[in-house]
């Protein structure tokens, strides 16, 4: 969708801000540029509607090289919210909102079905609040306005400069749930740039954090999160939430990595043998290619031993819960308790059977961290 | 009763200057106008920062120059009669209006600027319908000022023969017609008061929807 190709930017004056910079911002995914300030995030952000053009390299916006573009047309055709609303403070609500509609000449009809449309949707009633003039607003609903006018010619791509930094806290909340809740209908491609990590935690499908016009590291919140890039990326998250997920151990780590298992074709007799042999009373069903069938129990076996001809695939029980090997620890404790499940199997995305989480194996996995700790501690 | 009765007695003559008065202040404002606003939106505009204090330094000098200093100075230059007496009241106009429309374009927020670049309005559509509506303040004040000025200097002009209701003054003052002194003073104050109340209207009407909105939030 938005493609930066080794872009770099200098200044007359020799100061440059961005280093050959390659980038790849997905259709319909909210991507947040962080860093420090003069890390050069405004400074990308801005490149993609000219605002501010590159020294070298190129800027590929649906296949389309942006300098080839007039600026004009290019800005028309990406939305654009800035840090302080920048309403226009001459013009009521609906003129606002109406502006780049009306800058592409639409027909006054569906501009001003598209602007009580807008405000429908960010709960700002049409009849009350068109004929306002922004001072009459109060700071988050000025800033709603402001998202709303950047959508308002069905752009497809959105710029969003801190948009909501300058809001009380209990505002800059609820805008970015409604952002949230907005995105999942509207799937826009969305530039985001922001210096409040717990912002882009909460809104990126993907984080870009920058620094000294560099990326250092880009990812999904969760990557950045897990696999900080190096010391600057650590600090600049915050111990505090290094933390949170740091101590919480993935599913992987607690498993055991040898349940024990049985073929599908094998006979009734053999799997009570099995269960005999590693002393378990229950046993996880696969195929020949370790794929997660489901589990038999020592009472179904039983019941059923009499009948020579069953096999155990005819007696397995399907799992209704499994979990990939990056489900966090609590998650899985709370899926255990609810459904009181003995245990859980951890599967990869094509189902292949690599571990089995037991009550057994989370203590000794807690007896492991707790026993460490006590060493140290001595 | 002279002084009501020389209304009625010198009535046309008092009207005829006070148009003649109207006309020199009028054309040496329109030309201020024409010449300031264009010149103060350049200097907000251009990133040559010597040629705007050039500009802001050479407005200030006529500014400076006693007015009586500045219309005789004229004389020698480009005559009598009401040419040199709008050129002269034409100079003093400049500076208010410059300044003004310089703050008024100056005034408007940084961001409401980058959000009509952003958003794609081009070069002229960004001035006639973001900033020019948003400066109309300052330009309007600046202008009401400069107006009444010019009114006022106007007065003066009679002394390189421009004529207007200084004439009348002058000419009471030298043969000590009293009624006729305040006849025409007070025609040339009222005259003033109403031109400041008739644009104080017109900056009222095309302010109301952005200054007075702001003050009542």
């Amino acid at each position: 969708m938005i493609k930066f190709e080794n872009v770099s930017k200098q200044y007359n004056s020799g100061h440059t801000v961005l280093k050959n910079l390659n980038l790849h911002c997905k259709e319909g995914e909210i991507t947040v540029f962080i860093g420090p300030s003069g890390c050069g995030k405004t400074t990308t952000m801005k490149l993609i509607n000219r605002l501010i053009d590159p020294t070298e390299g190129k800027i590929l916006v649906n296949d389309k090289d942006i300098s080839t573009i007039s600026p004009v047309k290019l800005r028309r055709s990406i939305g654009y919210v800035i840090q302080h609303v920048g309403l226009f403070p001459h013009m009521t609500i609906a003129d606002n909102v109406a502006v780049v509609p009306r800058l592409l000449e639409w027909e006054e009809k569906k501009t001003q079905k598209r602007v009580d449309e807008l405000l429908e949707m960010v709960k700002l009633a049409p009849n009350t609040y068109r004929n306002r003039y922004p001072s009459e607003l109060s700071g988050g609903q000025q800033q709603r306005i402001g998202v709303i006018r950047a959508f308002a010619a069905e752009q497809s791509i959105i710029l969003m400069d801190e948009p909501f930094s300058a809001l009380d806290p209990i505002s800059r909340e609820q805008l970015q749930d409604e952002l949230i809740h907005l995105q999942k209908d509207i799937k826009k491609t969305i530039i985001f740039v922001t210096h409040d990590m717990d912002e882009a935690i909460r809104i990126a499908d993907k984080i870009v954090l920058m620094r000294s016009g560099e990326i250092l590291q880009e990812g999904t919140p969760e990557e950045i999160l897990r696999r900080p890039a190096n010391d600057f990326v650590k600090n600049f998250i915050g111990k505090k939430r290094l933390a949170q997920y740091e101590v919480i151990p993935e599913s992987e780590e607690v498993m055991t990595r040898k349940p024990v298992t049985i073929l599908p074709s094998r006979g009734l007799a053999e799997s009570i043998k099995i269960m005999e042999r590693k002393q378990v009373d229950s046993l996880i069903v696969v195929d020949t290619n370790d794929r997660l069938q489901g589990y038999i129990t020592i009472y179904d076996v039983i019941q059923q031993f009499r009948n020579e001809s069953k096999r155990v695939g005819d007696i397995m029980h399907t799992f209704e819960h499994v979990i990939s090997p990056n489900t966090l620890l609590n998650q899985t404790i709370d899926l255990m308790d609810e459904h009181k499940l003995p245990y859980i199997p951890v599967v990869k995305n094509d189902q292949t059977l690599i571990g089995l989480v037991t009550r057994g194996s989370i203590v000794g996995h807690l007896s492991d961290i707790y026993s460490t700790n006590g060493n140290e501690g001595s | 009763m002279d002084y009501i009765k020389i209304f009625a007695t010198r009535g046309s003559d008092l009207w005829s200057a006070m148009i003649e008065h109207l006309i020199i202040s009028g054309t040496a404002l329109i030309l201020g106008i024409i010449v300031a606003v264009p010149l103060g939106i350049y200097l907000v505009k251009t990133k040559n920062t010597w040629l705007r204090s050039i500009a802001f330094s050479i407005t200030n000098i006529f500014q400076t120059i006693p007015s009586l200093a500045l219309l005789a100075i004229l004389i020698p230059l480009i005559g009598i009669g009401k040419f040199p007496a709008i050129i002269a009241l034409f100079l003093y106009s400049l500076l208010p209006i410059l300044r003004n429309t310089y703050s008024g374009f100056k005034s408007i927020d940084e961001s409401i600027i980058e959000a009509a670049r952003g958003m794609g309005y081009d070069g002229k559509q960004r001035l006639f319908r973001i900033e020019l509506p948003l400066a109309i303040p300052y330009l309007m004040s600046g202008i009401r000022l400069t107006t009444i000025y010019i009114i006022s200097w106007a007065t003066l002009a009679t002394l390189i023969g421009a004529g207007g209701l200084g004439e009348l003054i002058y000419g009471g003052l030298s043969v000590y017609d009293k009624p006729l002194i305040f006849a025409s003073s007070i025609t040339t104050m009222i005259l003033a008061i109403v031109i400041d109340f008739l644009l104080g209207a017109l900056e009222k009407f095309l302010t109301k929807q952005t200054t007075s909105r702001e003050q009542s939030a």
